[in-house]
């Protein structure tokens, strides 16, 4: 008759052994994930089972907005009405004109044979959260890739760029801000047609504007839009304003920071920008020419 | 020191896996919630406070596969690399683990030292991965959030027990 330990005596193998074990599968998550990007449909499936927790936690806030808006008095929206309506009308004036202008540069660039200008199609969405971490300036929405949402769309607010999709999931996405580090924007001087490269610092509200020389036309209050040449975010949106310029004559490059025209940091919709553009194909890199070149010799 | 060890003594209801799930998943919920702003700087993490309660209260039912599985759920829901929460939980799991005996000695100042240690370890495996991925230091008020859960194991170690106290029966009396 055999004899085995008890149940009580099997405790499988010993704590280190399993820390051993989750810290190698842990460490080899990170370096798949970090180097390789091998685990991103793994991600797609955790993110839908978390998915009814993520919208459920989002809620409250959802609910204290709604109880806000049900105490609003009546002078309040009566006032809000009146000035909607005002700036409706406004609006509707510039509409107006803006419409004879496109019509009048449609016909300009068709005399000129040149490309037209890309239309944007815009897609509203609302903030679930800001992501709950201090190191990444994150937010994600409640539009997914079912909603035709995808990695590297611009999105926008009323006032300006806010962001870009990184990651799509099915029914949500998380979008980049413009201030998180290592998000970089190409842009333009709307007032001297400059071109320069923006970039996030990662702290709240600040952006900067790198590798700028000393004697560059920079003005504080100059508005800064997008200038297109990337493909990625569409001509023309208005990105940030020059706030300080520092010139010191020992550097070589000026400080230059800026603030985001865009509410970064408060916001509870905005919209993506969904039209997708053609672009002229990619000239081909010369050093992968002769590479590919090669082969075909030997 | 006296009435502590009255307080192990006092016997409860043996805890289910539902019960430990559900305050697995109160913890996530907690996490999720849209914090931003100064609010971001306090919050602790709630989900490695429960993994650490329940690793030290009950070793034998809650280990590392929920705590690793807990920790890749995180990091899907804040968009951060995959595993480093996983790693951090873990870790924080075997630390429970291994010091389950000697921390349910002490009286519950002492808990809380030992707990802000084991907290504080996890934080920083999650800041270390972080800088090593090209992130930069967000200052020391990230440890803020750190103190705050310690602060919370003494609420968070009585509301549990309160649920898991047995209810009287009526017609004893």
């Amino acid at each position: 008759m055999e004899y085995s330990a008890p149940p009580f005596f099997k405790t499988g193998p010993t704590p280190l052994a399993r820390l051993l074990i989750f810290s190698a599968l842990s460490l080899a998550f990170l370096v798949a994930d970090a180097r390789f990007n091998y685990l991103e449909p793994l991600r797609q499936i955790a993110a839908v089972i978390v998915y009814p927790l993520q919208r459920i936690a989002a809620a409250p806030a959802a609910i204290v907005r709604n109880v806000g808006d049900f105490f609003t008095t009546h002078g309040s929206l009566r006032e809000e009405n009146a000035r909607l309506k005002r700036e409706n009308f406004e609006n509707g004036a510039l509409l107006l004109q803006l419409k004879a202008l496109q019509a009048e540069n449609d016909q300009l660039r068709e005399l000129l044979a040149a490309r037209e200008r890309l239309k944007i199609d815009l897609a509203a969405a609302e903030v679930l959260y800001a992501a709950r971490d201090p190191f990444s300036r994150k937010i994600v929405i409640d539009r997914g890739s079912q909603q035709d949402v995808r990695p590297g769309q611009p999105v926008m607010d009323d006032r300006g760029l806010v962001g870009q999709v990184t990651r799509a999931y099915p029914w949500l996405s998380e979008v980049t801000l413009v201030t998180d580090k290592g998000q970089f924007v190409p842009v333009q001087n709307v007032r001297n047609g400059l071109r320069a490269v923006l970039s996030g610092t990662g702290s709240d509200g600040t952006l900067e504007l790198r590798f700028i020389p000393v004697n560059a036309d920079y003005q504080n209050g100059d508005e800064l839009v997008t200038s297109g040449i990337d493909g990625v975010y569409p001509p023309g949106l208005p990105v940030a304003r020059v706030t300080q310029i520092e010139r010191a004559a020992d550097q070589i490059f000026a400080r230059i920071t800026c603030t985001p025209l865009g509410g970064v940091a408060n916001h509870a919709h905005l919209l993506v920008v969904t039209g997708s553009r053609e672009l002229p194909p990619r000239p081909v890199d010369e050093k992968k020419q002769v590479r590919a070149k090669k082969p075909r010799k030997s | 020191m006296a009435d502590t060890r009255i307080e192990h003594q006092e016997i409860l209801l043996p805890v289910r896996a539902g019960f430990i799930a559900l305050t697995l998943v109160t913890a996530l919920m907690l996490n999720l919630l849209p914090w931003s702003g100064v609010a971001l700087w306090f919050k602790p993490d709630f989900v490695a406070l429960v993994v650490l309660y329940w690793c030290i209260e009950q070793p034998r039912k809650f280990g590392f596969i929920s705590a690793w599985m807990m920790g890749l759920v995180m990091d899907v829901a804040d968009g951060t690399l995959f595993g480093q929460h996983a790693l951090a939980y873990s870790i924080l799991a075997y630390a429970g683990i291994v010091l389950h005996r000697r921390v349910r000695m002490f009286s519950g100042t002492a808990q809380v030292v030992h707990v802000f240690v084991l907290l504080l370890m996890n934080d920083l495996i999650v800041l270390t991965i972080r800088l090593v991925a090209g992130a930069e230091f967000a200052g020391l008020q990230y440890f803020i959030g750190t103190c705050v859960a310690a602060a919370l194991w003494l609420p968070l170690g009585a509301l549990l027990k309160l649920l898991l106290r047995p209810k009287l029966d009526p017609d004893q009396f």
